[in-house]
């Protein structure tokens, strides 16, 4: 078990002071210059080190994101974005580090820059987390104050700007092209790559766009060494994260615990077990709604970690774990995510455009089981023809779900059917 | 799309043109486009502030199109692709019920029922007959550790249930605002009883900013 | 070059391609629907799917994607063919598939791809989705539930005509094409938006189930309506224009054509003059044309050549011109001009009266000085040209005229010609800006020379062009605009007055006995001397018919084969579609009879020998199509004509875009255009 002392978020909970004080006293701030005086490479060599992969749901490794970056500074500025446009259903932790732990995201902003070469970070933080927007302006506002940021970062000599950049409800602005574009003041669809955002990005600059948790744990990893960090979860899955443990549990809560961490262990030590105890649980998406369900059966041995969620043919995505007992219905459960992707496609290409709403409307026969079998296979096809042929990876965080339902519950969607058939409908909720 | 009435003009008042003094600030020169979304947040509160009904009116668009010297119909696009804008007039409380998955798992179903029961309201997008209460079902407000979750306007009301919910409304229509965050008294987004991890560390705290 | 190898087929093509071209180069047929070689990259339809080796295994979108050294594309592949036969599923499940009731039907890109690359049925069993019309204006038609949201029409909107009207609201499944505020779109290139629609969601309002495209009998010719010289494709069934459609020419309009050459053509069935008319006992009765000749020739017997003249109209073609202008040398007479708006235009040399940088020159300038000029309402295209070189290069325009969005951001120096002065002494910032460019152009338009100071004002134009550096040996920057399609093709067979003779002011007001207007419309019909015989030969009973004593009917230019000289100085030839109404002759012929009975043949009995002819007047006419660029190798400019520059305010050329000539004030989707665009600025003018 991971103790307090290598935990990252120490005010993940808000108990203490999210302002400046607070911070310094959890040592953030701390050495800032110094770091800073390392100068870019050994910064950048060190997060590569760590062996720290991005923490929004892809799992790239943030220091070799961080190198694509052009080495000089030539006539365009460079960008630092950072995505906190926390949109993932399932996916509550960002949100957690803007309203408790924001210095640190700050003193990451600063630092992540400092090594891309850019003067000026955009914090783009989604429209609904309106509080926790003016409490990261707050933490803004006292680093500018105090000179930790401003003209003469932290008197390092290195002129650093952040703002603040709300969205306004969508979804798809959490792809980081899509967020560049609403950035730029347009509608958030996806741009066409390449060109990679490393090379053309924000205002046509070269950026890098991280995830919030992914920036906030760099100055600690900074701080503490990439030796320290790489001790902790599993090789090729350095490090802690925070894990949003929701649904059908006893205590659901956010946690930070280390990579690697039995799902089972996970749920039972801290959130206080799957309702009805463990043989009670159906199944669980285990990293935000666009991986694909697991069973209980797999359940029972996984390890929440990148590669072996990978093994599965699912994967860690946010780390949030969505657990389902077995009251749950789990095909509405799924049909309800089939209505989410399809309200949140921008609309742009046409499969995913096109596909969400019939998936959705064959989803939620398939509730009723007002269906063929047949058109399970068609269903299943359908995911098929969007799953990569689409310019972002919603089409394909649209398929997943339901191929995963389809995998691992094609039985019950069958009985359904035929009990729909039979005249035995199951009896509908309240909607 | 339901009918209703425009306003031929609109201006934004003083308290907003000062926040647009910061918002432009935070763009490049020439990127003034960047301030599209700010500013039809700006609008959309100012129409709040001074109609009790937060929504943004088509001229209000035209007025935002001229300053950023964009054309409007890039200004109605981006308007209405993200749903935070309101493109109709909504009640003074814009009740915001997050039905995704997780928020579902956990009884979002009852939140809704509870709102229908306390406003009357039947469908999505539509407002309670005394202008209260508009009903907009959303999707995941990212809180899900807290679901079901009822968003009032800004704020988010955790730990939903039939019961809290007819209390907030209840309340609501009485005058009061409740303080937002978990109506069951836990802490944040700790487990249930408090937290289990973060208990071995000691930092000197100051509550001014614990909620 | 980059080498490619497409299905097994290696091609070289430019860095900076995408995989679609290379594709095209390899002889390879990819699908599409957003991707259009002239606008930005969508990358959107997701149709044109390729599988490319050693990248991530899933389909490319070839227009998306750049190409690199050694790339091998496969087009054929059954990820390819399955990706293809996906999208096309998608594309069609809210497709309502009303193709027996669509004006696209025939020539839909959606049909055909369906059928090339499509499953041969759906499977989708759900409700489709219906999407309410937009208004768009009395041009074009919309059926939004066909909309497959390529955006073709919102980026040409935004990219190529300029006017940023159109756009895609809301999102997903719900995101709709058009203007969100119902308004009519201000483009006056906005027929383009149908030929670019691969579906039936735009369509040609006038032209809504008039025809199906495979019943029409196609010609190629060239537009009147401007001076541009525009190549179209004339549709016509039986004896009736149906529709004109733009022919792609890189140098002149590149696949686009303007409004008023798309949609006047019902102007053409309107107000027809399709009988000989010869005025007897002060009314105009019906006549043949015998009878017509024996009036002119009786009436012309006598008078003295400097008391006849002619004069030709906007929309004549070359041949008529000269046979008009050798029947009048036959008389006699030197009493001929073109220039019925009485521009100050000096035809000693060719460039003094030519755009000479040429339209896709445009695309090389770096900095433009327009005087007198509305290019938008003038010639769209050529308007369209500077856009796109605006777009390309950010080049700084300056306009000295009335006050005008035209589409891109200009610098307006004031609309009176007392700033010239300032451009040629150099103390105006602007002539700093031209010296600085590289390849500056001055356009001078028709509003800066139809003034009593005009000449003047062209040789101040053209000092402008001398002191910034615009007149080299490499590059000609001096540019005049036309507005007449009839013009440079008149001033290049010298339809001019000769020495001593009368030009148009000279002629009226009783300048002459009679007065041979051929097209001639524009005049001021109330300064014709009361006792002048005026014979009209044209097609529409316009103004020039309504004082007429002999009216003989001629063709339109769909009804002819025609030489046009475009502002430009650009040689080409338009061609017969429909055979002229009634009584109606091409025009030359009318000539060439009349001076058969009068004796005097005019040497010409075939087309063919006529042009010869033409050539022999000015080698010019012999360079069909092709226009070589000059350099100007002369600096010395038109005459002044002793006149000085005064300070009078430009006035348009063309103060209403929709109605110009016969035909377009013919035309009731002119006269609807006119309601819908015009006539709310003339009011709130007023």
């Amino acid at each position: 078990m991971l103790s307090d002392a290598d935990r990252i978020f120490t005010n993940l909970y808000g108990i203490g002071d999210p302002g400046l004080t607070g911070a310094r006293a959890r040592g953030d701030w701390d050495g800032t210059k110094a770091i800073i005086a390392r100068g870019r490479e050994a910064i950048v060599e060190e997060m590569k080190a760590s062996g720290l992969r991005g923490r929004g749901g892809a799992g790239f490794p943030t220091g070799l994101k961080w190198s694509f970056m052009p080495k000089a500074i030539g006539k365009l500025p460079h960008y630092l974005v950072v995505n906190a446009d926390e949109s993932e259903p399932g996916t509550c932790k960002d949100r957690d580090i803007l309203r408790h732990d924001p210095h640190k995201l700050v003193e990451g902003c600063l630092l992540a820059s400092f090594a891309m070469g850019a003067h000026a970070a955009y914090i783009y933080v989604r429209g609904e987390f309106y509080n926790e927007a003016v409490a990261l302006q707050q933490a803004i506002d006292e680093a500018y104050e105090a000179g930790l940021i401003g003209p003469d970062a932290c008197g390092s000599g290195w002129a650093f700007d952040c703002y603040l950049h709300r969205g306004a409800g969508a979804y798809i602005c959490g792809e980081e092209t899509a967020l560049i574009e609403s950035l730029e003041g347009k509608k958030g669809m996806p741009r066409l790559k390449p060109p990679f955002p490393a090379a053309m990005g924000l205002y046509g600059c070269p950026t890098t766009v991280n995830n919030v948790e992914s920036i906030a744990v760099a100055p600690t990893i900074l701080r503490r060494g990439a030796a320290w960090f790489t001790g902790l979860g599993r090789p090729n899955n350095a490090g802690t994260k925070l894990f949003c443990i929701s649904g059908h549990v006893n205590k659901p809560c956010n946690v930070e615990e280390e990579l690697g961490i039995p799902l089972k262990e996970l749920i039972e030590k801290y959130a206080g077990g799957v309702r009805g105890g463990w043989d009670n649980l159906l199944a669980v998406i285990p990293g935000g709604a666009s991986v694909p369900l697991i069973n209980k059966a797999t359940c029972d041995t996984m390890l929440m970690d990148f590669d072996s969620l990978r093994a599965v043919k699912s994967g860690l995505g946010t780390a949030a774990v969505i657990v389902m007992d077995k009251s749950t219905d789990v095909i509405k459960a799924i049909a309800r995510l089939s209505q989410f992707y399809k309200h949140e496609s921008c609309g742009q290409c046409t499969p995913c455009r096109e596909g969400t709403g019939w998936m959705m409307r064959v989803m939620n026969r398939m509730v009723q089981g007002r269906a063929t079998i047949e058109e399970i296979d068609t269903l299943e096809q359908v995911t098929r023809q969007i799953e990569g042929h689409t310019i972002c990876a919603l089409g394909d965080a649209a398929a997943w779900p339901i191929q995963g339902l389809i995998k691992n519950f094609r039985p019950m969607m069958e009985e359904r059917i035929r009990a729909y058939k039979a005249g035995r409908s199951m009896p509908l909720a309240a909607e | 799309m339901t009918e209703h009435a425009e306003p031929t003009a609109f201006a934004f008042d003083a308290e907003s043109e000062a926040k647009i003094t910061t918002v432009m600030a935070k763009y490049p020169a020439g990127k003034q486009a960047s301030a599209v979304l700010p500013l039809l947040d700006l609008a959309q509160r100012q129409m709040g502030r001074a109609t009790g009904s937060a929504w943004i009116p088509r001229v209000a668009m035209d007025v935002i199109a001229a300053r950023l010297d964009m054309p409007p119909i890039r200004v109605y696009e981006v308007a209405t692709f993200y749903l935070m804008f309101n493109m109709q007039p909504v009640g003074k409380y814009h009740l915001q019920l997050c039905t995704t998955t997780p928020c579902w798992l956990r009884g979002s179903d009852e939140v809704v029922a509870a709102c229908r029961k306390a406003t009357g309201i039947k469908g999505w997008k539509e407002t309670s007959a005394d202008g209260l209460f508009t009903m907009t079902e959303v999707e995941c407000v990212g809180a899900c550790v807290n679901a079901p979750i009822l968003q009032v306007n800004d704020d988010f009301f955790e730990d939903m249930d039939a019961e809290s919910t007819e209390a907030l409304l209840a309340a609501l229509k009485r005058g009061e605002y409740p303080k937002p965050g978990s109506v069951t008294g836990r802490q944040t987004s700790a487990p249930e009883g408090g937290p289990t991890t973060l208990t071995t560390l000691n930092f000197p705290s100051t509550s001014a900013g614990a909620e | 070059m980059v080498k490619v190898t497409v299905d097994g087929i290696v091609v070289d093509v430019p860095p900076g391609s995408n995989v679609l071209q290379a594709c095209e180069a390899a002889g390879k047929e990819v699908p599409r629907f957003c991707y259009h070689e002239r606008l930005s990259v969508a990358g959107n339809c997701r149709m044109c799917l390729v599988e490319i080796e050693k990248a991530p295994p899933k389909p490319f979108a070839s227009c998306a994607y750049p190409v690199n050294e050694g790339m091998v594309v496969h087009t054929d592949t059954p990820m390819v063919k399955a990706g293809r036969a996906g999208v096309m599923e998608f594309l069609l499940i809210n497709h309502p598939l009303d193709c027996p009731i669509c004006d696209q039907g025939g020539e839909c890109d959606l049909q055909d791809q369906a059928v090339g690359y499509g499953r041969d049925s759906s499977r989708y069993t759900e409700a489709k989705r219906a999407v309410k019309d937009k208004d768009l204006g009395p041009l074009v038609k919309t059926v939004m539930t066909r909309c497959i949201q390529c955006t073709r029409c919102i980026r040409f909107s935004a990219e190529i005509a300029g006017t940023p009207e159109l756009g895609a609201t809301a999102r997903g499944e719900t995101m709709e094409v058009g203007t969100y505020v119902e308004m009519a779109l201000t483009s006056e290139l906005s027929g383009n938006l149908i030929d670019i629609c691969p579906v039936g969601a735009l369509t040609s309002k006038p032209y809504a189930f008039v025809a199906r495209s495979w019943e029409l009998k196609k010609t190629d010719s060239i537009d009147v309506l401007d001076a541009v010289g525009t190549n179209i494709r004339i549709d016509a069934r039986g004896p009736e224009v149906l529709r004109v459609l733009p022919r792609l020419n890189e140098d002149v309009n590149e696949e686009w054509l303007a409004d008023k050459g798309r949609f006047a053509i019902d102007g053409l069935k309107r107000r027809r003059l399709d009988s000989v008319w010869v005025k007897r006992d002060g009314k105009l009765q019906k006549a043949a044309w015998t009878d017509a000749f024996a009036a002119i020739d009786a009436r012309l017997k006598g008078v003295a050549g400097e008391r006849i003249g002619a004069i030709a109209g906007d929309l004549a073609d070359a041949e008529s011109m000269l046979a008009l202008k050798e029947l009048m040398v036959s008389l006699g007479s030197a009493n001929i001009d073109c220039r019925v708006d009485g521009a100050a235009i000096d035809s000693t040399r060719r460039d003094f009266y030519t755009f000479n940088t040429s339209i896709a020159g445009i695309e090389e300038a770096d900095a433009i000085l327009i005087v007198g000029s509305n290019p938008r309402r003038e010639a769209p295209l050529v308007n369209a040209r500077i856009l796109k070189r605006r777009r390309a290069s950010r080049l700084p325009i300056a306009v000295i005229a009335s006050p005008a969005d035209l589409t891109y951001a200009t610098d307006n120096l004031g609309d009176s010609p007392d700033v010239l002065a300032s451009l040629i002494d150099g103390s105006h910032p602007f002539a700093a800006t031209l010296k600085a460019a590289s390849k500056p152009m001055i356009i001078v338009g028709q509003g800066a020379l139809r003034r009593a100071d005009g000449a003047a004002v062209l040789a101040a134009c053209w000092q402008i062009a001398a002191a910034v550096g615009a007149l080299s040996d490499a590059w000609h920057g001096f540019n005049m605009l036309h507005t007449a399609a009839a013009r440079v093709g008149a001033l290049d067979l010298g339809f001019v007055p000769g020495n001593g003779a009368k030009d148009v002011a000279a002629m009226m007001g009783g300048g002459v006995a009679a007065q041979w207007l051929l097209g001639a419309d524009s005049l001021d019909t109330a300064r014709t001397g009361a006792d002048t015989f005026v014979i009209y030969q044209g097609h529409h009973g316009d103004a020039g018919a309504a004082r007429a004593d002999v009216i003989l009917p001629g063709a339109a230019y769909t009804e002819k084969d025609g030489t046009y000289v475009n502002t430009e100085g650009r040689v080409q030839r338009g061609q017969l579609a429909i055979y002229p109404p009634g009584e109606a002759r091409e025009d030359w012929k009318i000539l060439r009879a009349f001076s058969g009975y009068t004796g005097k043949p005019l040497p010409y009995d075939t087309i063919e020998a006529l042009r010869a002819r033409l050539e022999v007047v000015n080698p010019v006419f012999a360079r069909l199509d092709i226009l070589p660029r000059f350099g100007c190798t002369d600096t010395s400019g038109p005459s002044a004509m002793g006149g000085i520059v005064g300070n009078g305010k430009f006035v348009d050329a063309v103060p209403n875009y929709y109605q110009t000539d016969p035909i377009s004030r013919a035309s009731p989707t002119m006269a609807a255009c006119t309601a819908t665009y015009v006539a709310p600025l003339q009011a709130a003018a007023e």
